[in-house]
């Protein structure tokens, strides 16, 4: 017998942890002297309120997306990625390689070409920790974490040394191609007549967002490789027994995992900032663990947590804008909303599995 | 009545969550008796013990030890009232010694060596008292698992207990050991102590106690005087309906040889031996059953031939060789050899807990052309076949969808089973097939073991339940220290004669 109704698992736990979060925020914010519903309203009007605020929004989400997914995949196969930084910076340089080294007609077939692109260099920078814990049994967190770090020096090193233009000052590559700059969503919804910002990033690239959460999906739950990572996951032992070779699913899942972040890149590098720069990922690879738990590993989830995420991001920056609210509340803020999502979880999903199990002994 | 009882529980309930695991239990244990609880596996005998020891506190109801009421909030409070328990799994540090197990929890002060040297005194005088001979100075982990069992005994005797519970004690023994246990036991009864066994084998209740009482789903339905009872009474009250003990059985129709195995060894991750170079062969419409003491290389021997582990040696199966090290020694390469694998730990390796009944039907199997449409997986195919599977196997609750850990053990067997037999394998690997199933559903699984040895193929059985051996084999190997004492007829061997061979003993034919 299920303790729970899967409607309450899915919706009322994090919205419960959401709320507990909320009001520790407010607290924290009256403790430092600003009025909370003041701030929930700049929040709310500066993310969501205008298709400016929307625009940034959704481009945040977009990153998220990617990489929640990323750790998704990973979790599934019971492992930890946290290179999604790293792997997302490598998605970078295989976007940059792509617009700056190939002639290209139109943006959609650069586009086509970038996301595959970085999703083989984010593959790639996956693959050593892969295959060092299916072979040699070396932690993934730690090697992921250490290749985060192994992928800002390489990337440092390229981008001063290797492809920054003549005579450039900051450690970036030159302005990709007039051909390869996306659509944003400006461009795609005046033809339907929708007035949306011109100077908002979200482009087009949300729509490979979306499509690579429903190709997760059927990944994951309709397929056969989707049935092996899950067995693996939940049991080593199982899958061996099965004719599921060990090794073959962690590095695969690695793969698909280290892909996912890699594709990021068609967000930040290739729509919005139009050159590779430095730290282009801003923290998105961490930001998607937070997603991937408290989206619970399904896609549908990582698309509705990816979007709570881009608002706290975009509130967060319009907040530390208007108001005395210092910028680094607005990550203590994010990291309340982890911390409860994710970390504390079961804090809030047992006491409601008694209350329901209280219902439940009403009926009978 | 002539004295007060050792102990009386007076309408003990106990629920976790809407599981109601014991129900208004009320229970007397005369003082210097054996005696015994049986029941099913989740009919509530641990809860009780638990509640007895301190483990988990009862909802409602009372303990009276010697007459006296008493609270037993933890187990301090029940060493204090005279209780001992002796785990399942022992509760011993294993690189210390006898002498630092029996003291430990119980030193009188700071220093260590009074202690112990009043531990040896009192291990003397206990060890020629009760007959429980145990070197104080030997590492538990070089003891024997008989000798091991009989420090626990000490544990509970140096701490001045009357009342001595054991939970499961002949799991894992050899029978000698059983026995000789049950000869401790009778000792201790004599000296006035008073025993509690809970246990799920007919056997040693009738062989020992001198009470019963049988518990059915958080119930205690009887309590009789064992002489007043037989095994087939305790069966129908354990499962409430008359159960038939034994299978009905054709004598086997021996075919040609299915699996021939030569000179197998196999090395473990820790680069231990575990099984030496061993020799059998299973024929077509013959049940091998392969008996021995858990860890004695069975589980290893399985596991090479179902693909699990790599080994050296030759398989044969249907007269070709078997890949054991490369590309295809794998599960998925062995079905695909006829080869058809029952695990012996259906939890850990036969099933996915978290995964629903169907996914679990097409586990192992997930490749088959019938579960696919294009690229992606025919679910509702996989549903209706498992629909279909649950129904022939009388699975219940027949639902697909329900996750195999909300499964009783003999449904998840069930599961597991009908997922393999329907596979019309040519030879079925099998390994404690009827571990943590209820008495109902052993019947059953028995029955189909049986059947598809009628339909013509090679059954390889491995079963530490010596009673299962004989029911279902057409012929007998014991395993010892990863190797095969030696083949046996069960109708021309005796549990003594097995039992011998089980520790290690081979007694050549006169």
């Amino acid at each position: 017998m299920e303790k729970m109704p899967a409607w309450a698992d899915a919706v009322l736990v994090p919205l419960i942890s959401l709320l507990l979060a909320a009001i520790l925020s407010a607290l924290v914010i009256i403790g430092i002297g600003e009025d909370p519903i003041a701030a929930v309203k700049l929040m709310v009007q500066g993310s969501l309120g205008s298709t400016y605020g929307w625009g940034y929004t959704l481009y945040y989400a977009t990153n998220f997306m990617f990489t929640g997914l990323a750790v998704s995949v990973a979790f599934h196969a019971r492992m930890f990625n946290i290179g999604g930084e790293g792997q997302a910076m490598l998605g970078g340089l295989g976007v940059a390689i792509v617009c700056l080294y190939m002639p290209w007609p139109h943006w959609s077939l650069a586009l086509i070409f970038a996301t595959i692109s970085s999703a083989a260099f984010g593959a790639a920078w996956a693959f050593l920790p892969a295959y060092l814990q299916a072979k040699r049994g070396s932690h993934i967190v730690i090697t992921t974490i250490m290749f985060n770090f192994i992928a800002a020096a390489l990337l440092n090193y390229l981008l001063v040394n290797v492809m920054r233009p003549a005579g450039a000052m900051d450690p970036a590559t030159a302005k990709f191609p007039e051909a390869t700059h996306l659509p944003t969503l400006h461009d795609m919804l005046a033809p339907f007549g929708i007035a949306f910002s011109k100077a908002a990033p979200a482009n087009v690239s949300l729509i490979v967002a979306i499509i690579a959460c429903v190709a997760v999906y059927f990944l994951i739950w309709r397929t056969k490789l989707g049935y092996e990572i899950r067995a693996f996951g939940h049991s080593e032992s199982g899958a061996k027994y099965a004719g599921i070779s060990p090794v073959k699913i962690t590095v695969i899942a690695m793969l698909i995992s280290g892909g996912l972040a890699g594709m990021m890149a068609t967000n930040n590098v290739m729509g919005e900032s139009e050159r590779l720069i430095m730290n282009a990922t801003e923290g998105a690879g961490f930001i998607g663990i937070a997603v991937a738990l408290m989206g619970r590993s399904h896609p549908l989830g990582v698309f509705l947590a990816a979007i709570l995420f881009g608002f706290l991001y975009q509130g967060g920056a319009e907040l530390a804008l208007w108001t005395s609210i210092p910028r680094e509340l607005i990550v203590v803020i994010q990291a309340l909303v982890i911390l409860f999502t994710g970390a504390l979880d079961n804090m809030v999903r047992m006491p409601l599995e008694k209350l329901f199990l209280m219902f439940r002994k009403g009926d009978a | 009545m002539t004295s007060a009882p050792a102990i009386e529980l007076k309408g003990i309930s106990k629920a976790f969550g809407p599981v109601q695991a014991n129900k208004d239990i009320s229970i007397r244990v005369m003082p210097g008796t054996i005696h015994g609880i049986i029941g099913e596996n989740g009919a509530g005998k641990s809860t009780l013990m638990s509640i007895l020891y301190g483990f988990y506190k009862a909802d409602k109801g009372e303990i009276f030890i010697g007459g006296k009421k008493t609270l037993i909030p933890d187990s301090q409070a029940a060493i204090a009232a005279g209780i001992g328990m002796v785990f399942q799994h022992f509760k011993l540090v294993e690189n210390f010694t006898v002498l630092e197990n029996i003291i430990l929890g119980a030193e009188d002060g700071a220093l260590l060596r009074p202690s112990l040297a009043k531990a040896r005194q009192s291990l003397t005088d206990l060890a020629s008292e009760y007959g429980l001979d145990v070197d104080p100075d030997a590492i538990v982990e070089n003891l024997s698992v008989g000798h091991q069992q009989r420090v626990e005994i000490l544990k509970a005797l140096y701490r001045q207990a009357d009342i001595l519970i054991l939970d499961e004690p002949t799991g894992v023994l050899t029978p000698t050991e059983a026995d000789q246990l049950f000869r401790i036991l009778n000792r201790l009864r004599e000296e006035g102590k008073t025993i509690i066994l809970i246990t799920h084998k007919l056997r040693e209740i009738m062989d020992t106690t001198d009470t019963v009482s049988v518990m059915r789903r958080g119930e205690m339905t009887a309590t009789v005087k064992t002489s007043e009872t037989s095994p087939a009474g305790l069966a129908e009250l354990m499962v409430g309906r008359k159960v038939l003990l034994q299978v009905d059985k054709v004598p086997a129709k021996v075919g040609a040889t299915v699996l021939e195995v030569e000179n197998l060894s196999v090395i473990d991750d820790k680069g231990v031996e575990r099984v030496k170079g061993i020799s059998l062969d299973v024929k077509a419409g013959e049940i091998l059953g392969i008996a021995g003491v858990a860890g004695n290389g069975q589980s290893e021997l399985l596991e090479v031939l179902g693909g699990i582990t790599s080994g050296t040696g030759i398989i044969r199966v249907n007269g070709q060789d078997i890949d054991l090290t490369g590309k295809f020694s794998d599960g998925r390469s062995r079905r695909a050899r006829g080869i058809a694998h029952v695990p012996e730990d259906r939890q850990r390796e036969g099933l996915i807990m978290d995964y629903m009944a169907w996914e679990n039907t097409a586990f192992g199997y997930h490749h088959d052309p019938a579960y696919q449409s294009g690229i992606l997986m025919n679910n509702a195919a996989i549903r209706a076949d498992t629909e279909a599977k649950m129904q022939r196997f009388d699975v219940r609750p027949p639902n697909p969808k329900l996750t195999a850990k909300n499964f009783s053990g003999g449904n998840q067997q069930k599961i597991v089973l009908a997922r393999e037999i329907e596979r019309n394998p040519d030879l079925l690997l099998i390994g404690q097939p009827t571990r943590g199933v209820d008495i109902g559903a052993i019947e059953f699984i028995h029955k189909q073991i049986v059947a598809l040895r009628d339909q013509g193929k090679a059954i390889l059985l491995v079963s530490v339940e010596l009673d299962e051996i004989f029911v279902l084999s057409d012929r007998v190997a014991v395993m010892f220290d990863g190797k095969i004492m030696g083949f046996r007829d069960p109708a021309q061997t005796d549990e003594k004669e097995l039992g011998l061979m089980m520790a290690g003993i081979v007694e050549e034919a006169a």
